[in-house]
């Protein structure tokens, strides 16, 4: 009650101007609005970037072939390629607390079946790589180990590929054809949808990387290869003992590959909304300021106003910092009411947004305290000076003030 | 010191410094007031009369001097402590009475246990400020604010504010002036009526026939007590209210 009672006070003082009461919390309010919504589209954007990035797989390095890949000068070595199904053999040998590993070869070829043909993706990997992309099956089997030894004419298909090429019917042991070489379907991927290069995951066929390098695309080496640690912690040790053992292959040589981390990849997707959100924040952060400066501006009025009452409060006890206190107390309920008012406007904002725009959006509790908290600590700033300027008239010239 | 002195002021002095000039409002200024007197301080503007106010009211310092009020020696005390001192043990009355506007009878009366320090529950709080409105005969009034209230009220209403804090002296910087005739023989009422209770009180005024309400009279001049003596034939606020009542009937009767 006692805790209470000067924000009594306060609401009575302000509400016995409402128009400026309110005029004065308009800048508060349309910051927080701001604040809370550029917030949430940034939150937003960073959810549906992690849900991507988590569609990647879990816990994932990736290795690519280095940019000098080209050229005869290599031609001592005695291999055409950078990357090979060796280096991923040793890789899975010698690293600990890898789980999984999947060599990885990428072609786009036309695939005919029932009739119909598709210009598709067409990638060779190993049993692993349903584990490392964390993709799981629909319909029937992956191929195995053994297919891979043998380079079996199979492969499983995603969504967009069934979908094309055999509508509504079961696409299970049917045959595909890719350059003309029949290849059975032995499962349907689950679908993944569009990922945040833009790329449509589901349309692509899968075969062993062996049955691709040998009988699709007669190269030796790999585009890429996928390896899945079981813990995220260790991710930055992994990515050093995976780089130090490809040298190692390497002997002295200049490192012809790269090995990135989901995490690396994640962040280069979420700059621009990064960037989007810290823009519209500052522009936020500015009209706060001109808001608490309007707080400002008013009290100050507020005090010159009331300057007899003040010398009344004086008069019969009241100290400074009792003063200082109410005036205080005022600024600062005048900035969390337009606090609160501007979190609901935000809140509002973003659903606008999600709806009318289709940007995702994401209101999280943190940027509602954190606003609360930003519009009382404008209160406080900006409050201050004119509260101490009340607290420091001499009672006589204020019970005399006119 | 006598122990029953509410005032003991001794050789006090105030010099304000105007640009290049001293003015000299208060030059060596000694009175004693006892508990229960009832003082008016009379004198022309300049006379260092409200000066004086001032500093008995511990609104201002005095720059040479000592004064004890109520056996503390206030001359030494900071800002705080006067406004301490101004809490709990003085009650003002103020020419324009001086009420927050838009805020009820009660609450005005309320507002001095606001700023006590050891602060005091709502229910007290609500009980005594009942009490002291009950004291100035406005208990009816309670939720009336300032605008619907008389002069004469909303005087009333300043007193009783004046008397929450249970204050060893009542300071009255010209309480009627304001007010008509009626109306400030009836607060002088109020006032004779504390002070049978036992309430001293001080009080400023120019008026000679107010002045008379009291019990002492204080005349300044150029900063200085030029008289001091006890009031010879004292007016009683009844007795006066019952001559100007047939005063205005005789009017209205011979019209």
């Amino acid at each position: 009650m006692r805790v209470l009672a000067p924000f009594r006070i306060a609401l009575r003082a302000l509400r016995r101007n409402k128009l400026r009461t309110l005029l004065t919390m308009l800048g508060i309010i349309i910051g927080v609005t701001a604040v809370i919504s550029a917030i949430s589209i940034g939150n937003g954007a960073k959810v549906q970037v992690e849900a991507q990035v988590a569609s990647l797989g879990q816990n994932v390095l990736s290795v690519f072939p280095g940019s000098l890949s080209t050229g005869g000068a290599r031609g001592g070595f005695g291999s055409r390629s950078t990357l090979t199904a060796e280096d991923a053999l040793a890789i899975s040998r010698e690293v600990a607390n890898v789980v999984a590993v999947s060599c990885e070869v990428r072609d786009r070829n036309q695939v005919q079946a029932n009739g119909l043909n598709w210009n598709t993706q067409v990638q060779g990997e190993s049993p692993d790589y349903l584990s490392v992309r964390a993709w799981g099956l629909t319909s029937g089997a992956m191929f195995t180990d053994a297919d891979v030894r043998s380079a079996s004419k199979v492969c499983i298909i995603g969504k967009t590929v069934a979908d094309e090429l055999f509508g509504g019917s079961d696409p299970i042991g049917q045959t595909l054809r890719i350059r003309d070489i029949p290849f059975k379907i032995l499962g349907v991927l689950q679908s993944k949808g569009v990922n945040f290069f833009g790329q449509d995951q589901d349309d692509t066929v899968v075969v062993p990387y062996t049955s691709a390098m040998r009988r699709i695309s007669g190269r030796d080496f790999l585009s890429a290869i996928l390896i899945q640690a079981d813990k995220a912690e260790q991710m930055e040790r992994i990515q050093q003992d995976v780089t130090a053992v490809l040298q190692q292959r390497r002997g002295g040589r200049e490192p012809d590959f790269m090995v990135r981390s989901q995490l690396e990849l994640a962040e280069a997707a979420t700059a621009t909304a990064k960037t989007m959100t810290a823009l519209i924040g500052s522009v936020a952060a500015i009209s706060l300021v001109v808001g608490g400066i309007g707080i400002m501006n008013i009290m100050l009025v507020s005090v010159t106003e009331r300057t007899r009452e003040i010398g009344i409060r004086m008069a019969i006890g009241a100290r400074g910092r009792d003063i200082l206190l109410q005036f205080l107390i005022e600024a600062v309920t005048l900035s969390i009411i337009g606090g609160a008012l501007g979190i609901c406007g935000g809140i509002v904002v973003s659903k606008i947004i999600a709806a009318k725009m289709d940007w995702p959006t994401l209101t999280s509790t943190t940027s509602i305290v954190l606003a609360f908290a930003f519009s009382a600590g404008v209160g406080i700033f900006f409050g201050f000076y004119p509260a101490r300027k009340a607290s420091k008239l001499d009672p006589i010239d204020a019970l005399r003030y006119e | 010191m006598s122990s029953n002195a509410v005032i003991a002021i001794d050789n006090i002095r105030k010099v304000y410094q105007t640009g290049e000039v001293e003015v000299h409002a208060v030059r060596g200024v000694s009175v004693t007031i006892q508990r229960g007197e009832f003082v008016a301080i009379m004198g022309a503007s300049g006379s260092g009369k409200s000066t004086l106010m001032n500093i008995i009211g511990c609104l201002d310092r005095a720059t040479a001097g000592s004064y004890h009020l109520d056996d503390v020696d206030v001359s030494v005390l900071d800002r705080d402590e006067l406004a301490d001192i101004r809490n709990s043990k003085i009650g003002f009355v103020f020419q324009g009475f001086n009420l927050l506007s838009r805020t009820s009878a009660l609450e005005n009366v309320e507002l001095p246990m606001l700023y006590v320090r050891h602060s005091l529950s709502r229910n007290e709080q609500y009980e005594r400020a009942s009490k002291a409105l009950e004291t100035v005969g406005l208990a009816d009034r309670a939720d009336h604010h300032p605008n619907q209230l008389s002069g004469g009220q909303q005087q009333r209403v300043a007193i009783a504010r004046a008397l929450v804090n249970h204050p060893a002296l009542l300071l009255a910087d010209e309480p009627t002036g304001n007010l008509d005739t009626q109306t400030s023989i009836e607060i002088m009422g109020v006032f004779q009526r504390l002070n049978d209770q036992g309430i001293t009180i001080i009080m400023v005024t120019h008026e000679l026939d107010i002045a008379s309400f009291a019990k002492r009279n204080v005349i300044m001049r150029d900063g200085q007590i030029v008289s001091d003596k006890l009031v010879e034939r004292r007016l009683n606020s009844e007795a006066e209210l019952k001559n100007l009542r047939e005063a205005q009937l005789a009017v209205k009767l011979s019209a």
